[in-house]
């Protein structure tokens, strides 16, 4: 370490030395900064998991283009759109297709007594064309009445507690006083407002939902046809289709509806100001920590000073310190979020995963505060005068 | 070449409006290439602030400090910081960084320089500490040293890299006499091989003996300007 640091330097590494020396600050810094990055680490999981669910939440429908109300900021609220409009796209030169998609919620109440909120999508079977990822297999299947494809994962039942379904055993059960038949199944699993999803045909989700009406959808699929300009396409149906809309491509609903959750709902602000709060934790400790070294080492920093060492020899030596300590906090910070990450994962049912960015990020956030600290810390260098030696 | 210290019509003030003091009045003074000055006077009478003057450890505030033919008075700080590489000081305190070791310390002196690769560093340091007398020791933390061993660190830090003045205020305070006469014998001889000049306060009397010139300060005011013995030597 000695040798990497003066081969790093150029010079016998002080601020490792110095450290070294001093065991218990060590100990306490590291702590410190690990534990501002263990900090960091669970609410950017969380802010990623938040992302994640909202990214599964679109996993049983594609489309070029999402037509929503305005005040939809996710596929389960707002108000609906008429579907009369859907018919006005499709007169517009380029639009390939066009589907309605209803969503909503029920609570499914099972045998054992437990209750899961589930989030139920009804697509037109016959629109294979609109299927997402995960409904894309099972859509034709829910052609009969009463049938429905439901969630793998969905959060509080237990995996292994449904039996094995599927078109020739299908599992029957009860939803809002329907008798449904799951011949089917898809995996999307447990968001913020819901444990899970449901995937029905258009009819069997009126029959689920008897005060929607067919001419309400929640939002609009559209497609637009190859080869076409699709901005120029998407212009021209949204003066078709009048105000009051959201017009936008899928990946675009999806990127809105994952900074509304994390911005502007409350779960999303709390957890990112967590973030804040980990960043300002780890730099206050750093800063403690280095500005206490520095005026301990006045006297030494002083002979260096009368020996001719220039300024900055001595933010070279706070700033290594500062690197040690990014360091050393962060490996340990590192290890035990992503044990913490497995268990959150296991207790939430929500996808916090480790990203291979994020622990990149969250290192240089970790050198960039330590930094910062040490900038800070530098201004008590002045306090060293060689004239005070003598 | 000149002599390496000529100081013309010093003066130096500490504080400011009520609280103004003068600590030192209208010095002249010529230090000779090579020689071993000793500068003694009563407490308070402003060896240490003449020795951190000629140091370039404060700002020259009245008269002229040509060191090594550098004029000190409204010398900018980056060129003071490069005139220091060229002086070696012994404080009255070791100051030895707590957590290197003692060839560690010694390094720095090198360091500041940049010369030469760490490990001819390392044996610079050795040879150095080992003509202070710990050879053994080189290796060794400063808690685990004796004050006497600690100063001699201090002195083989301050004479390493071969600097062309000495600076020491009290240096043989925490030494027992062997050692100190063993360090001003070191130090004339650097004076006679390799030209090095020094100027030291100190009131041992047996130090006094060594000298080549032996300098009095009483109240700012340089009062007695006399041979010493080592001259004769
Ligand atoms: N930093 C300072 N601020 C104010 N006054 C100072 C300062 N340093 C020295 N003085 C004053 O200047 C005068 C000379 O002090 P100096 O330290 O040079 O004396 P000295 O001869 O080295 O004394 P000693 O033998 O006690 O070390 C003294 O009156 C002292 O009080
Ligand atoms: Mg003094």
């Amino acid at each position: 370490m000695t040798r990497l640091l003066a081969a790093l330097f150029g010079r016998l590494p002080i601020g490792w030395l110095q450290l070294g020396h001093n065991r218990m600050r060590m100990a306490a810094a590291v702590v410190g900064v690990a534990f501002a990055n263990v900090l960091v680490m669970m609410q950017l999981g969380i802010l990623g998991a938040i992302g994640g669910t909202v990214d599964r939440s679109y996993a049983p429908v594609r489309a070029d283009i999402l037509v929503s109300a305005s005040d939809a900021s996710t596929l389960s609220d707002g108000s609906p759109v008429a579907r009369a409009l859907m018919y006005r796209a499709l007169a517009v030169p380029g639009v390939a297709g066009a589907a309605p998609l209803y969503v909503g919620r029920a609570d499914w109440t099972r045998p054992d007594g437990t209750t899961a909120v589930l989030h139920v999508y009804g697509l037109l079977p016959e629109a294979a064309g609109f299927a997402g990822p995960a409904a894309a297999a099972g859509l034709p299947l829910l052609t009969r009445a009463d049938t429905v494809l439901l969630d793998r994962r969905i959060r509080s039942v237990r995996p292994g507690s449904l039996p094995n379904f599927d078109a020739r055993a299908p599992l029957e059960f009860e939803l809002q006083g329907l008798r449904l038949s799951a011949v089917g199944s898809f995996e999307v699993g447990g968001g913020i407002t819901a444990d899970g999803a449901l995937i029905a045909s258009d009819q069997t989700f009126l029959r689920l939902f008897p005060r929607r009406i067919a001419g309400a959808p929640s939002h609009l699929l559209i497609d637009i046809a190859p080869g076409v300009d699709p901005a120029a396409v998407a212009a021209q149906v949204a003066a078709v289709l009048g105000r009051g809309l959201q017009l936008r491509p899928m990946a675009e609903a999806m990127a809105a509806d994952r900074h509304y959750q994390i911005t502007q709902r409350p779960v999303g602000v709390v957890f990112g100001f967590g973030v804040f709060i980990g960043l300002l934790v780890g730099l206050v400790i750093v800063y403690q920590v280095l500005s206490t070294d520095v005026a301990d080492h006045l006297r030494e920093y002083a002979t260096f000073k009368a020996m001719g060492y220039p300024p900055r020899f001595f933010l070279s030596v706070i700033f290594e310190e500062a690197l040690v300590l990014a360091v050393a906090g962060f490996v340990p910070g590192m290890a035990l979020a992503t044990l913490l990450y497995q268990i959150l994962e296991r207790a939430s049912g929500l996808p916090v995963v480790m990203t291979p960015e994020r622990p990149v990020l969250v290192f240089l956030g970790t050198v960039l505060a330590c930094t910062i600290s040490g900038a800070l810390a530098t201004r008590r260098l002045a306090a060293a005068d060689p004239a005070d030696l003598y | 070449m000149g002599d390496p210290i000529v100081i013309s019509g010093l003066s130096h003030w500490f504080g400011a409006g009520e609280a103004r003091k003068q600590a030192l009045f209208d010095i002249d003074l010529r230090v000779a290439r090579g020689s071993l000055t000793v500068l003694m006077g009563p407490s308070g009478s402003g060896k240490t602030t003449l020795l951190t003057l000629i140091g370039c450890l404060r700002d020259v505030q009245a008269g002229s400090v040509r060191l090594l033919g550098t004029e000190l008075h409204g010398l900018a700080p980056p060129a003071q910081v490069r005139m220091r590489r060229r002086l070696g000081f012994i404080f009255q305190g070791h100051n030895l960084h707590e957590a290197l070791s003692a060839r560690q310390n010694v390094r720095m002196a090198l360091g500041v320089q940049g010369r030469g690769d760490p490990r001819a560093q390392d044996r610079a340091a050795e040879h150095m500490l080992g003509l202070l007398g710990l050879a053994e020791r080189v290796a060794y933390l400063p808690a685990n040293l004796s004050g006497g061993q600690k100063q001699r660190v201090a002195i083989a830090r301050a004479l390493v890299a071969n600097p062309e003045v000495v600076l020491a205020d009290e240096p043989t305070a925490a030494l027992d006499l062997d050692s100190g006469l063993n360090m001003v014998r070191l130090l004339r001889r650097l004076g006679r091989a390799r030209g090095t000049t020094s100027v030291m306060v100190t009131h041992d009397p047996r130090i006094l003996d060594l000298a080549d010139r032996i300098l009095t300060l009483e109240d700012g005011r340089l009062v007695g300007d006399r041979p010493g013995k080592g001259a004769e030597i």
